[in-house]
């Protein structure tokens, strides 16, 4: 860039995917591969239906609008935007727009960009229907009514980002985010993440707090995949980089341009002054309701902690390294499994150690979720006692995980079974030292205090008697003891 | 004509003792229909398969009713007299229909309306005009014309209808029978066509107050499809009807009433408002007081334009699903936007386009502001005026319309200036969501005209007991239209 700098502001669309069924509608909210059945007659408009809201929608949009440090309304309300497309059968989207004030307004996120904190200004964040899909071919189209209704929410932000990599680091927040909350899978290969990108640029000298020296804001529509959001944002800033070196920038008009993934360009759709009126009014079948402090205050003591905190909190209070506490934050799942681990009384690096190794390779290579991992933290906790009790060596510690997943029993149990307890017992491997000096009488013969180590020797002999489970310091304090002092007799 | 002139509960009462049973009424019902259709051109649908229902205890079961077009009815035919949906057979009942249907009501036709109920002179339906059956060369004014006009030729005790204006109320006067809008979303608005859904009520024409009071008893209900609707358990609207009014309280308003409000007032005009006197001084011989109250005449005459802005508003965005794509007839065209461009030029009639264009003009965002926002103001400044004057009275008692039913040549649907007021007034109603009746007070140039009382929400049963009583002391309860 050099002489210019970036400003960046991004719509994200997510569909919310864990609510039962669909925001205005009673019919499913789920993904299906099977066209047009998941819908109920509002979903395709027949004349007479009404919308009927969705409380568990709206509490899941409340829950990001908080968590989004967002200010929450005191009343909802939705609006119609009106427009005419054959993916939105009403001919309106229910829809919020920022008056009366939506789910949410003026909030901040945090996040990490290469190691850097970043701030986003969130300007709100509304809950809305998503439309139906369409397919195009030569000479029909198809649509699929399935997504038509489905609870989606658009998030907003003011233009502070200023490159690719960082409106990237941003949306993969903003997933997690969705995820830890429980409301979203916020899966793009399923098309439940859209964007809309906004990309000006600006001589990098002027101040930027000042919007008069920011450059013509053009909109990018339709990017899919966060991959499409980095390529569109650099294209566009080379494209309009390109015009200022030109010196074409100035007659380069206020604009929406469109994504093209096959292409790896924006192409122009139109300009700011054919924008489309879409005639917003408050939807007349939805009464305002009030949002009652009680509920709000509910859904608030309900907010899981969220990645970037658990993360922080596994550093500073774990001490874990910050590769370690990444890899446990990346999912809810595995980091909610961490923390119950350690919250039985476990020592958090070896359940980190746990987790991140042996647990995430079992699970990776199994493709299983660890909702589904025989493993419960009740048990991984067994496992790491067993260990440090020295019961079990860490050798076998492994040996015990892998037997407990193949014969789905727990640690304790195999252990048991298995005969792997380690003997402890001095009186018990005193007897088997007996044994194996009156069968050694050579080798006892040798031993030398000063150079011990045909001691291995023995420990070899006593580990092959006990098939391993006598505990190896114990056998070896016991037995030098024992034969320094047939060396002194 | 042996029972269709009869009300619910004679009918009911002779299905009881088995001195009929519900194939006669439905077979006398059908014949009036047929005679109606030819005489009136009242009907988009008449089922002569209409299927007896057994007789039980409710008041409704086995007697033959009409409903309106723009009811959505499970397998028949239903289409809002407009061409766009000329072949719409729905798959869902709206939940009015089917409380009627848990009832025991036989539905024996789908009445003519003005097209989706934008209109109020029975005139604009796409399969012709509804004619009076008082005088065939009047209206019925709208938009629930054919039921009004089959339920005043005595074809059934009733027929339900819709108002967003006046479209119950109106056409009940012009044919000298009862129409009622309960309290907005007493009635469950899923399945109803809609027009203007913040104005939209459901209803019900009769021919006596007990009859509407019965129906709607019947049709009314929380309903978890329609999040404007409430619970009514507790309001038994027949049960209430006691007749006993002493010490009730109206009022009248002066701007409304008044002839020197009206320069040069027709013959008619004046014969009306001297009718609704009288009705006024029967209240008073009842034991009601009625009074005359002053509102500001320049909110009342805001109203019109009021309703113009946000019903055409409301209209244009509710509209939108009939682009002929998933239901209607597909248009022709090489792309969606071309189909739908057809399918609504050759489906809507011109009032109707007319409407769309005020409707998209108050709502653009450089109008908004000026027309759209400004009417919800005044709407609520004109709320305001009727809830205050409903901290003192039971209800407003005012004539409907300038006179009777006006003649069918020069009807263009185009308001007289001078008694706008007069005629929009009920439009309040609509407004406040105001429950609101109109029963028949006598007759001017021979042809009937009506009297609206007007009560605070909710207070549906108080309304409706004050018409029951004003009802009994005239002479118009039960009349069937005689051709004049």
């Amino acid at each position: 860039m050099g002489k210019y700098k970036a400003k960046i502001g991004l719509e994200m669309h997510c569909e919310i995917s864990e609510t039962k069924t669909k925001v205005f509608s009673s019919a499913k909210n789920e993904y299906s591969d099977e066209a047009n059945s998941n819908i109920r007659p509002v979903d395709m408009a027949f004349p007479g239906v009404l919308p009927v809201v969705n409380k568990e929608a709206v509490r899941m949009a409340l829950m990001a609008s908080m968590a989004l440090n967002c200010k929450q309304p005191e009343y909802m309300y939705f609006e119609r935007k009106n427009y005419y497309y054959p993916d939105l059968p009403k001919g309106y989207q229910l829809t919020q727009e920022t008056k009366p004030i939506p789910v949410g307004i003026y909030g901040e996120v945090t996040f990490e960009c290469e190691g850097e904190e970043k701030k986003v200004r969130i300007n709100n964040l509304h809950l809305e229907e998503d439309a139906a899909s369409l397919d195009h071919y030569d000479d029909f189209s198809t649509i699929d009514y399935n997504r038509a209704g489905v609870p989606l929410l658009e998030l907003v932000t003011e233009p502070d980002i200023s490159s690719a990599a960082e409106a990237v680091a941003f949306l993969e927040h903003m997933r997690s985010v969705y995820q830890y909350l429980g409301i979203s899978e916020a899966d793009s290969k399923k098309g439940q993440v859209r964007c809309d990108v906004n990309v000006s640029i600006m001589d990098a000298n002027l101040d930027e707090n000042d919007p008069q020296n920011w450059g013509t804001k053009i909109e990018v529509k339709n990017v899919n995949s966060f991959g499409g959001v980095r390529d569109a944002i650099n294209y566009e800033i080379k494209r309009q980089t390109k015009l200022k070196e030109n010196n074409e920038y100035a007659n380069m008009e206020q604009q929406t341009r469109r994504w093209d993934e096959e292409s790896g360009t924006t192409i122009y759709m139109r300009s700011k002054v054919d924008a489309i009126d879409y005639k917003y009014f408050v939807e007349p079948n939805i009464p305002k309701f009030k949002l009652s402090k009680k509920w709000l205050d509910e859904i608030k003591s309900s907010l899981p902690r969220l990645a970037y905190k658990r993360k922080k909190d596994y550093i500073e209070k774990y001490n874990l390294s910050d590769y370690d506490a990444s890899i446990l934050v990346k999912q809810k799942d595995i980091s909610d499994y961490f923390e119950k681990t350690v919250s039985l009384g476990c020592d958090a690096k070896q359940v980190a150690n746990w987790t991140n190794g042996m647990i995430l390779s079992y699970l990776n290579s199994a493709e299983m979720s660890i909702n589904d991992f025989f493993l419960k933290p009740e048990m991984l906790k067994q496992l790491i006692d067993l260990i440090n009790s020295k019961t079990i060596s860490t050798k076998q510690g492994k040996e015990v995980f892998a037997k407990v997943l193949e014969k789905e029993k727990s640690p304790e149990e195999i252990v048991k079974s298995e005969g792997m307890m380690q003997i402890t017992d001095t009186s018990e491997i005193d007897t088997i030292i007996d044994e194996v000096i009156n069968e050694n009488p050579s080798q006892v013969a040798a031993y030398d205090p000063e150079r011990p180590k045909i001691l291995d020797y023995f420990i070899g002999q006593i580990m092959k008697k006990t098939r391993g489970k006598a505990n190896p310091s114990v056998a070896s304090k016991l037995m030098k003891e024992k034969l320094d002092k047939i060396k002194q007799a | 004509m042996k029972y269709m002139n009869k009300s619910i509960e004679e009918l009911h009462d002779m299905l009881i003792k088995g001195e009929v049973t519900s194939q006669d009424l439905i077979k006398e019902s059908l014949e009036m229909s047929h005679k109606i259709q030819d005489e009136c051109n009242a009907f988009v649908t008449i089922l002569d398969d209409a299927k007896e229902t057994p007789v039980t205890d409710s008041l409704l079961s086995g007697i033959p009713c009409g409903l309106k077009d723009n009811y959505s009815t499970k397998d028949i035919l239903s289409t809002g007299s407009s061409n766009t949906l000329k072949d719409y057979v729905p798959f869902f009942d709206a939940t009015a229909v089917s409380k009627l249907k848990e009832a025991g009501a036989v539905f024996v036709n789908k009445t003519v309306m003005d097209e989706f109920g934008m209109g109020g002179t029975g005139t604009t339906g796409h399969t012709g005009t509804v004619l009076n059956p008082w005088d065939k060369t009047r209206m019925t004014a709208g938009s629930s014309a054919g039921s009004a006009a089959a339920v005043a030729a005595g074809v059934y005790p009733y027929a339900t209808g819709s108002d967003t204006g006046d479209s119950i109320r109106k056409p009940a006067a012009y044919c000298g029978i009862v129409g009622y809008k309960p309290t907005y979303g007493m009635i469950s608005r899923y399945g109803l066509f809609p027009f203007a859904s913040s104005l939209d009520h459901l209803g019900v024409l009769t021919r006596n107050v007990k009859d509407a009071a019965i129906v709607v008893d019947a049709m009314k209900g929380l309903d978890k499809n329609d999040m404007t609707s409430w619970d009514s358990t507790n309001i038994h609207l027949k049960e209430s009807l006691d007749g006993n009014v002493k010490g009730k309280k109206l009022c009248y308003v002066k701007e409304i009433v008044d002839l020197s409000n009206y320069e040069n007032p027709s013959p008619e005009l004046k014969e009306h408002i001297a009718n609704f006197m009288k009705t006024v001084e029967l209240c008073k011989s009842l034991g009601i007081e009625v009074e005359e109250v002053s509102v500001d005449k320049t909110l009342l005459n805001a109203s019109a334009a009021v309703y113009v802005v946000i019903s055409c508003a409301e209209a244009t965005s509710n509209m939108s699903n009939l682009t002929g794509i998933i239901f209607g007839p597909r248009g022709k065209g090489d792309n969606y936007i071309e189909m739908m461009k057809d399918h609504r030029t050759k489906g809507f009639s011109p009032l109707i386009k007319r409407r769309f264009v005020i409707g998209s003009y108050v709502l653009q965002s450089q109008n908004q502001e000026r027309y759209f926002r400004n009417a919800q103001r005044v709407r609520r400044l004109l709320v305001d005026a009727w809830k205050d004057l409903f901290k003192k009275y039971d209800g407003v008692i005012l004539p409907v319309g300038s006179g009777p039913a006006k003649h069918l040549d020069g009807s263009k649907d185009i308001l007289d200036k001078d008694t706008v007021v007069l005629e929009e007034h009920l439009q309040i109603g609509n407004f406040g969501g105001f429950p609101s009746i109109t029963i028949p007070n006598g007759f001017v140039s021979k042809l009937p005209v009506g009297v609206n009382i007007t009560g605070n929400c909710y207070d549906d049963a108080n309304v409706l007991n004050i018409a029951y009583a004003l009802e009994e002391a005239m002479d118009y309860k039960n009349q069937i239209a005689k051709e004049v």
